[in-house]
């Protein structure tokens, strides 16, 4: 077969999607700033939280934009904390485009009303993220610890004027899986072309409440269920993924697409990380980007060489044919859970740390552990031990000043 | 989920090419991108609400004239299957 010919090509092409052989960074997750006015209990920030006052400015951003489409970088992720709350978002949109970048905001959708979202689209924004807290405004409230699902109501419905592309996304947990199909028929009712079904992973805030937060067997094997049929019904018409909690996974996901293989993080005083959670591994130091070009940290810094390649690998990873698939894991998670970063990621049932996550999952599936009713309304004189199921002490993410 | 001949497909919400001076050509959309060139790039740059499916495997069995005409009309509607699973595309009438 000549090799002008389509079939080839077509082979050939779809295996070229986001694919992990390149050299350079293909994703830049820009957190804008910290502040947010959701206090959210599974937050992926860290425990520390940057102030207003150390953000980088509008000129340092647009500058990073520029350097990252320079060294390859084909999309810019807008997230925080609640990207809005930057008053100069809309410079910051235009500033990525002018780049040449992909832009995606993720946001709660809080602060913001009509005419704004019609300026961040005629700014150039490509992909409205809109996270929902759940189906109802009881759970949403519970877990963001503000008022905000009547607001993503309206929002979605402004969305459905502007060309943009929207996408839905759901943070499952045991309080809000069983609300599966009510989310749903939300993202149904909506202008989406995507929805994200992503269970809480267990990290920052999230690994604080991490056992009023995890789902049961039980509830995960339905959500499967479920999911795995509304994606063949609505083929074509919304993309459904569905993210599963780490803990119950038989083999780790290759976390970030491998440790600096595919995605870069700026935080919002500028510090440059490999993923979301890597401050909690000891002995780590960042580089920041009003010090150093982007290009320089990504090809040399410390933090990014770290856990590239194979090196620092223990077995079972080391000898191991997966390694070339997840990369060995979460190096954040190894970690958190078996307080050893070079560790194989501990939710593999290959490694020898997995009794532990299997102690933390055999706690949560004992017998009445956590089923929370699905309604409000608990009962008037509920007992202490009933109460404190339905009722978490959560440890809410504060708003930093 | 069939492909109407003569529907007239054109990028979704969100789905764009990278500019003409960036290279590969890259067709970015949300938490996608998927080089394209040769076959791939003639195929969604036709994709503009102007030409119907049918025209632009007419086009292209012209392009691609020593490929089998049939096999050519199979990988594009395979291709435009592909991106509309990918909620890349909308077929307007």
């Amino acid at each position: 077969m000549e090799c002008g010919s389509p079939a080839l090509a077509f082979r050939n092409l779809r295996h070229t999607r986001m694919t992990f052989a390149t050299a350079n960074p293909l994703a830049l997750i820009a957190e804008l700033t910290h502040r947010c006015p959701l206090h959210c209990v599974y937050c992926s920030n860290p425990l520390e939280l940057q102030t207003r006052a150390t953000e980088l400015s509008t000129e340092d951003w647009s500058r990073v934009f520029q350097e990252a489409a320079a060294l390859g970088v084909l999309q810019a992720d807008f997230t925080g904390g609640e990207p809005l709350t930057r008053p100069d978002i809309l410079e910051l949109i235009r500033a990525a485009r002018a780049a040449g970048l992909y832009v995606n905001l993720i946001t709660s959708g809080l602060p913001l009303d009509e005419s704004r979202l019609e300026a961040l689209v005629h700014a150039g924004l490509d992909h409205f993220q809109l996270s929902f807290q759940g189906a109802r405004e009881e759970i949403a409230q519970e877990i963001s610890g503000t008022k905000a699902h009547a607001q993503k109501l309206r929002v979605l419905e402004w969305l459905k004027r502007y060309r943009v592309a929207v996408t839905l996304n759901f943070v499952i947990h045991r309080r809000n899986i069983d609300q599966l199909p009510e989310m749903l028929a939300l993202a149904e009712s909506s202008s989406a072309s995507r929805v994200e079904f992503a269970n809480v992973q267990y990290y920052g805030w999230a690994f604080a409440n991490r056992d009023a937060l995890l789902p049961t067997r039980e509830q995960l094997t339905q959500s499967i269920d479920f999911l795995k049929k509304t994606q063949e019904r609505l083929s074509g018409k919304i993309k459904v993924e569905y993210v599963v909690p780490d803990y119950y996974a038989k083999y780790p996901k290759p976390c970030m697409g491998g440790w600096g293989r595919k995605l870069m993080l700026i935080t919002p005083n500028g510090d440059a990380l490999p993923c979301h959670a890597a401050r909690v591994i000891p002995g780590l130091s960042f580089e920041n980007v009003k010090n150093r070009a982007l290009r320089e940290i990504w090809e040399v810094s410390g933090a990014f060489q770290e856990f590239r390649g194979e090196a620092w690998m223990q077995e079972p990873c080391k000898s191991c044919d997966r390694r070339t698939l997840d990369f060995g894991g979460c190096r954040c998670q190894a970690f958190l859970i078996a307080a050893d970063a070079t560790a194989t990621d501990p939710i593999c049932s290959l490694s020898p740390q997995r009794p532990k996550v299997d102690a933390i999952l055999n706690a949560i599936n004992s017998v009445g552990a956590g089923l929370a009713p699905p309604s409000p309304a608990p009962p008037a004189v509920a007992s202490p031990a009933a109460d404190s199921l339905t009722k978490p002490a959560w440890l809410y993410r504060p708003n930093p000043a | 989920m069939s492909i109407d001949l003569e529907s007239r497909p054109r990028l979704a919400p969100g789905c764009r090419m990278n500019e003409k001076t960036q290279q590969p050509r890259t067709l970015l959309m949300p938490e996608r991108a998927l080089r394209l060139n040769g076959p791939s790039l003639e195929i969604v740059e036709r994709c503009d609400s102007k030409h119907t499916v049918q025209q632009i495997i007419t086009e292209l069995q012209q392009l691609y004239s020593k490929a089998e005409p049939a096999k050519v009309e199979q990988d594009i509607l395979g291709y435009l299957a592909l991106l509309q699973k990918e909620r890349a595309l909308d077929f307007e009438p």
